[in-house]
C-alpha cells in the first residue's frame, strides 16, 4: 500500500546504526491503533444513535427533514476528496512537492465544502425546529454527525501545519510519515462518512 | 456547602459562576485541611525556592521523557493521593459508627458532603490510585522488560502523565473551590443531570475523568506500540515476561474501552451544558443508556487494574520460589480470555435494572465463566511455588497474603453474578466487601508487591524489609476486620451511602470495620516510616549489581537505577528467563567489544505545557469562563502545532559517555563478586 511505500522508500536513508529502530514504522503503527479506538468512538454515538433513534418525544422526525439531495452532494464531496488525497501520496512517492500541494488543496477545498455544506444542514434543521434540544434523537443526530465534522475539520488544520511542514523541510522522514498518517485519518473518516450516511440518512428517510 | 445562595444561574463574564462564596470557609472540616494544605504548599514552594531546585525539576523531571522518570512521578501521585482518598475512607466509616438515628443529623458529617466524600473516595481510588499505580509500574518495568530504551513515543507519555495530573488537581481544587460530585463515583443521571446537581461538583467530576481519561488512553496506544515493535531482537512474543503479557492485555482493554468512556462523558456534558437530552428523564433521552454505557467501560477497567496486579505476583512469586513459573502459557492464554470476557460482563453491575431473564443469564454466565481462567491463575502461583525453594520477602508476603484475601473476593464475586441472589445483595454493603476484597486483596497487594519488588530497580536502594512485613500484616489484619462486617451487614440488609441508619443493631459491626480501617491506616503509616528509614539508611541498602533478588527477567541485567538508555547493546534474547538463562550460562555482565552510540528522545516542554492549559480549560469549564476555555483551547493547539515544528527532538549519547557509564558498572558488579566471594 501507498503508505508502506512511502516509509520504505526513506527509512534507509540516515542511519547506519543497526540499533536506531523504526520510529516512523511505530508512528504509523500507533496512528493505525489510535484509529481503532476512534472506531471505538464511533461505534459507542453509533450505538446511541440507535438507542435514541425513536426518542422523538413528539418533535420533527428525519423523514420530514432528510435532504438527500444535499447529503447525496456533500457525500460526493468528500468520497471524491479521499480520492484525491490518493493522488497527493502517488505525487509524494515521486517527490513531486507541486502536483502533491495541489492535490492537497483539491482535497482541502472539497473537506471544506463538504463541511459547509454540513453546517448549512445543520442551520437549516435548526430554522425547522430540530435542535439538539429538541428530542434524544435530535441530540444523538447532531453528536454523531458533528463529531464527524469536528475530525474533518482536525483534518483540515492539520492538513494546513502540514504545508508550513513540507514549505520548511520538504519530503524530509518526519513529513513523509505525517503525511501518511493524516492519509489514513482521512480515508477513515470516508469510511465513517459511508457508516453515516447509510445508518443515518439512508434509514433515517425510509 | 452549596446553599442556593451560591448557586450562580447567571454567570459573570470575567469569573463566570465563580464568588467569594464559592470558597468552603464555614465548613468545620474542610477549613483545617484547606488552611494545612495552603501552608503545607507554601512551604514546600519556598523550600524547593530555598534549594534552588526548581531548574532541576524542569530539566530533570517535568520535561522528562525517560519512562523511568515518568513512572517514579505516577508512582509518588499515587500515593499522595492514596492519602486523600484512605482520609475519605476513615472519614465515612467513623461517620458510619456514630450515625445510629431516627432521622438526619447524627454523626458528624452533613449528608450533602458525606455524599462528596463516598463520590471522591471512589473516584480518587480507581482513577487517581489504582490507575497511576498500574501505569506508573508499567512505565518503570514494561520498556525494561522488554529490553526496549524508550517507550514508542516518549512525548505522549509525558503528556499522559501531565493529563493524569490534571485530573487529580482538579479533584483537589473542588475541595476547597465549589464542592464535588455528590453522585456516587459514577454520576448516574438523572441525578447527575444538571437538574439535580445544579451547582459545580459533576463539572468537575466530568473534566478530572475526561482529560486524565484522555491520558490514559494515550497511554495504552503508546504501551501497545511499544510492546508489539519495540522488543530486544528475537523476544518472541511467548518469551515475554508476564508481567509485559499482562500489561499488553491491560492496554488493549485501554484502547477498546476508554473511547467509550470520552463519549459517556462527553455526553453527559453535552447533557449539562447544552441542554441535550440524552440521558434526562424526558424528550426521548434514555438514563438506562448511560449505565449500560460508563459499566461498559467500567467493567473492562476493573480488569485493566488487576491483570498488571497478576502479572506482578507472577514474577514475585517465580523470582522467590527459585523455579520458572509453572504453566507460562497457560497463564497467558488465561489473560488473553479474562480480557476477552472482560468486554461482555457489563451488564452484571445491573442485574436489577429490567434487561429481562434471558439478558440477565447470558451475563451472569459469562461473569461466572471469568472464574475459570482466574483459578487456573491461581495454580499457577501455587504450583509455582510447590516444590520451590520459597524465598519469604516482603514481595511474598504480600503474595501470599493475596492469594488468601482474593479467592475470598472471587467467591462472593460469583455469588453476586447469579442474578436472583444479585436482586438481595445488589447496592448492600455486601457488594462493597466484594469489590474492596477484590480490589484490596487482588489489585492493591500486587502493586505493594511490585513497588516493593522494583523499588531498587527504580531507586537503586532496597525498602526495609521488616518494615513491609509488618505493613503488609497490618494491611492484611486490618482488610478483614474492616470488611467481613460489611458483608454481614449486606445480608442484613444495609445498603451502601448512608448517612444515618435507625437500626442500631449494625452500630457493632460498624464500629468493628471502623477499628479495621484505623489498622488499615496504621499500615500506611508504617509504610510512610519505611520510605523514610529506608531513604535515610540507603547507604548501607545499595542495590549495587543491579540485580538484588537473583532475578529471573531482562530488567535485572541492566543496573539500579538503569543508566537513562536502559541498554548499551540491545540484548539478544536466547529464553523467556532471559537474565537467569545469562547467569547459568555465564553471559551475564559481559562486556561487549566496543560500543556504539544511542540514539535517543530529547526532553520536551510540550507535555508540560499542553497540560497546564488543559487544566485552565477544564476549570474554565466547571467554572462557566468562557474566555479561559476559548485562550486554553487555543494554547493547546498552538503548543502542541510549535512542537510539531520542534527539530530538537532526538540526540545521540556518544561512545565516550556509554563507555564510562558502562564500566563504572561492570566494575561495581565485579567488585561485589569479589565481595561475595563468587
Amino acid at each position: 500500500m501507498s503508505n508502506d511505500h512511502v516509509i520504505a522508500n526513506d527509512a534507509h536513508d540516515h542511519h547506519d546504526d543497526h540499533e536506531h529502530h523504526d520510529t516512523g514504522g511505530d508512528t504509523i503503527f500507533g496512528f493505525w491503533i489510535y484509529i481503532m479506538s476512534d472506531c471505538i468512538l464511533f461505534a459507542t454515538l453509533f450505538a446511541t444513535y440507535a438507542v435514541l433513534s425513536g426518542g422523538f418525544a413528539g418533535g420533527p422526525t428525519p423523514k420530514e427533514l432528510f435532504d438527500l439531495n444535499l447529503v447525496a452532494v456533500g457525500t460526493a464531496f468528500l468520497l471524491f476528496s479521499s480520492f484525491t488525497f490518493g493522488m497527493a501520496m502517488l505525487q509524494a512517492n515521486q517527490r513531486k512537492m507541486k502536483g502533491m500541494i495541489t492535490w492537497l488543496v483539491i482535497t482541502l477545498l472539497l473537506g471544506a465544502g463538504f463541511l459547509g455544506l454540513e453546517m448549512y444542514e445543520f442551520w437549516h434543521f435548526s430554522t425547522l425546529g430540530a435542535t439538539p434540544q429538541t428530542s434524544g434523537y435530535w441530540s444523538a443526530f447532531y453528536a454523531l454527525v458533528a463529531t464527524h465534522g469536528l475530525h474533518v475539520f482536525g483534518g483540515i488544520i492539520w492538513m494546513l501545519v502540514l504545508f508550513v511542514h513540507f514549505k520548511r523541510d520538504g519530503f524530509s522522514e518526519d513529513n513523509l510519515v505525517r503525511l501518511s498518517c493524516l492519509s489514513l485519518f482521512w480515508h477513515f473518516l470516508d469510511i465513517i462518512w459511508i457508516c453515516v450516511f447509510s445508518v443515518v440518512y439512508l434509514v433515517g428517510v425510509m | 456547602m452549596a446553599s442556593k445562595a451560591t448557586i450562580i444561574t447567571d454567570p459573570d463574564p470575567l469569573t463566570g459562576k465563580l464568588t467569594w462564596d464559592s470558597i468552603p470557609v464555614h465548613d468545620p472540616v474542610i477549613l483545617p485541611v484547606m488552611i494545612c494544605a495552603i501552608l503545607g504548599g507554601l512551604f514546600l514552594f519556598a523550600l524547593i525556592t530555598k534549594m534552588g531546585k526548581w531548574r532541576y525539576l524542569w530539566e530533570e523531571w517535568f520535561t522528562s521523557v525517560d519512562h523511568k522518570k515518568i513512572g517514579i512521578m505516577y508512582v509518588i501521585a499515587a500515593i499522595v493521593m492514596l492519602v486523600r482518598g484512605f482520609a475519605d475512607a476513615i472519614m465515612m466509616r467513623t461517620h458510619q459508627a456514630l450515625a445510629t438515628a431516627d432521622s438526619v443529623g447524627a454523626g458528624y458529617l452533613p449528608p450533602e458532603h458525606y455524599d462528596q466524600i463516598f463520590t471522591a473516595h471512589g473516584v480518587i481510588m480507581i482513577f487517581f490510585v489504582a490507575m497511576p499505580l498500574v501505569v506508573g509500574l508499567m512505565n518503570i518495568v514494561v520498556p525494561l522488560q522488554i529490553g526496549a530504551r524508550d517507550v514508542a513515543f516518549p512525548f505522549l507519555n509525558s503528556l499522559s502523565f501531565w493529563l493524569f495530573v490534571v485530573g487529580a488537581l482538579l479533584v483537589n481544587i473542588s475541595l476547597f473551590l465549589g464542592e464535588f460530585a455528590a453522585t456516587g463515583w459514577l454520576a448516574y443521571p438523572p441525578l447527575s443531570g444538571i437538574e439535580y446537581s445544579p451547582w459545580v461538583g459533576v463539572d468537575y467530576w466530568l473534566w478530572a475523568l475526561q482529560i486524565s481519561g484522555i491520558g490514559t488512553l494515550l497511554t495504552g496506544v503508546n504501551f501497545f506500540v511499544t510492546i508489539i515493535r519495540m522488543r530486544a531482537p528475537g523476544m518472541k512474543l511467548m518469551q515475554m515476561p508476564v508481567f509485559t503479557w499482562t500489561s499488553l492485555c491491560a492496554n488493549v482493554l485501554i484502547i477498546l474501552s476508554f473511547p467509550i468512556l470520552t463519549v459517556t462523558i462527553t455526553l453527559l456534558t453535552l447533557d449539562r451544558y447544552l441542554g441535550t437530552n440524552f440521558f434526562t428523564n424526558d424528550l426521548g433521552g434514555n438514563q438506562m443508556m448511560y449505565v449500560n454505557l460508563i459499566w461498559a467501560w467500567g467493567h473492562p477497567e476493573v480488569y485493566i487494574l488487576i491483570l498488571p496486579a497478576f502479572g506482578i505476583f507472577s514474577e514475585v512469586a517465580a523470582t522467590f520460589s527459585r523455579k520458572r513459573l509453572f504453566g507460562y502459557t497457560s497463564l497467558v492464554w488465561a489473560t488473553a480470555v479474562i480480557m476477552v470476557l472482560a468486554m461482555v460482563v457489563w451488564l452484571h453491575h445491573f442485574f436489577t435494572m429490567g434487561a429481562g431473564s434471558s439478558v440477565n443469564a447470558f451475563f451472569g454466565i459469562a461473569t461466572m465463566i471469568i472464574a475459570v481462567p482466574t483459578g487456573v491463575k491461581i495454580f499457577n502461583w501455587l504450583f509455582t511455588m510447590y516444590k520451590g525453594r520459597v524465598e519469604f520477602t516482603a514481595s511474598m508476603w504480600w503474595t501470599c497474603s493475596f492469594l488468601f484475601t482474593f479467592t475470598i473476593g472471587g467467591m462472593t464475586g460469583v455469588m453476586l453474578a447469579v442474578p436472583a441472589a444479585d436482586f438481595v445483595l445488589h447496592n448492600s454493603l455486601f457488594l462493597i466487601a466484594h469489590f474492596h476484597n477484590v480490589i484490596i486483596g487482588g489489585a492493591v497487594f500486587g502493586y505493594f508487591a511490585g513497588l516493593t519488588y522494583w523499588w531498587p530497580k527504580a531507586t537503586g536502594w532496597m525498602l526495609d524489609e521488616k518494615l513491609n512485613k509488618l505493613s503488609c500484616a497490618l494491611w492484611t489484619i486490618g482488610f478483614f476486620v474492616a470488611f467481613m462486617p460489611l458483608y454481614i451487614l449486606g445480608f442484613n440488609g444495609m445498603t451502601r451511602r448512608l448517612n444515618y441508619y435507625d437500626n442500631p443493631e449494625w452500630t457493632p459491626l460498624l464500629i468493628i470495620a471502623m477499628i479495621g480501617a484505623f489498622i488499615v491506616a496504621a499500615g500506611i503509616a508504617v509504610q510512610f516510616y519505611m520510605g523514610f528509614i529506608s531513604f535515610k539508611n540507603r547507604k548501607q541498602n545499595m542495590d549495587v549489581t543491579g540485580d538484588p533478588w537473583n532475578g529471573r527477567t531482562l530488567e535485572w541485567a541492566t543496573s539500579s537505577p538503569p543508566p537513562f538508555y536502559n541498554f548499551a547493546k540491545l540484548p539478544k534474547i536466547h529464553d523467556r528467563d532471559e537474565h537467569h538463562y545469562k547467569k547459568e550460562h555465564g553471559l551475564a555482565y559481559e562486556k561487549p567489544e566496543k560500543y556504539s552510540k544511542i540514539h535517543m528522545p530529547s526532553n520536551t516542554w510540550a507535555g508540560f505545557v499542553i497540560s497546564a492549559f488543559s487544566l485552565t480549560l477544564g476549570f474554565g469549564f466547571v467554572w462557566h469562563i468562557w474566555w479561559m476555555v476559548i485562550a486554553s483551547f487555543v494554547g493547546i493547539v498552538a503548543s502542541w502545532i510549535a512542537y510539531s515544528f520542534d527539530r530538537n527532538k532526538d540526540y545521540y549519547v556518544p561512545v565516550d559517555q556509554v563507555e564510562e557509564i558502562e564500566s563504572k558498572h561492570l566494575a561495581a558488579v565485579a567488585e561485589h563478586a569479589a565481595k561475595n566471594g563468587k
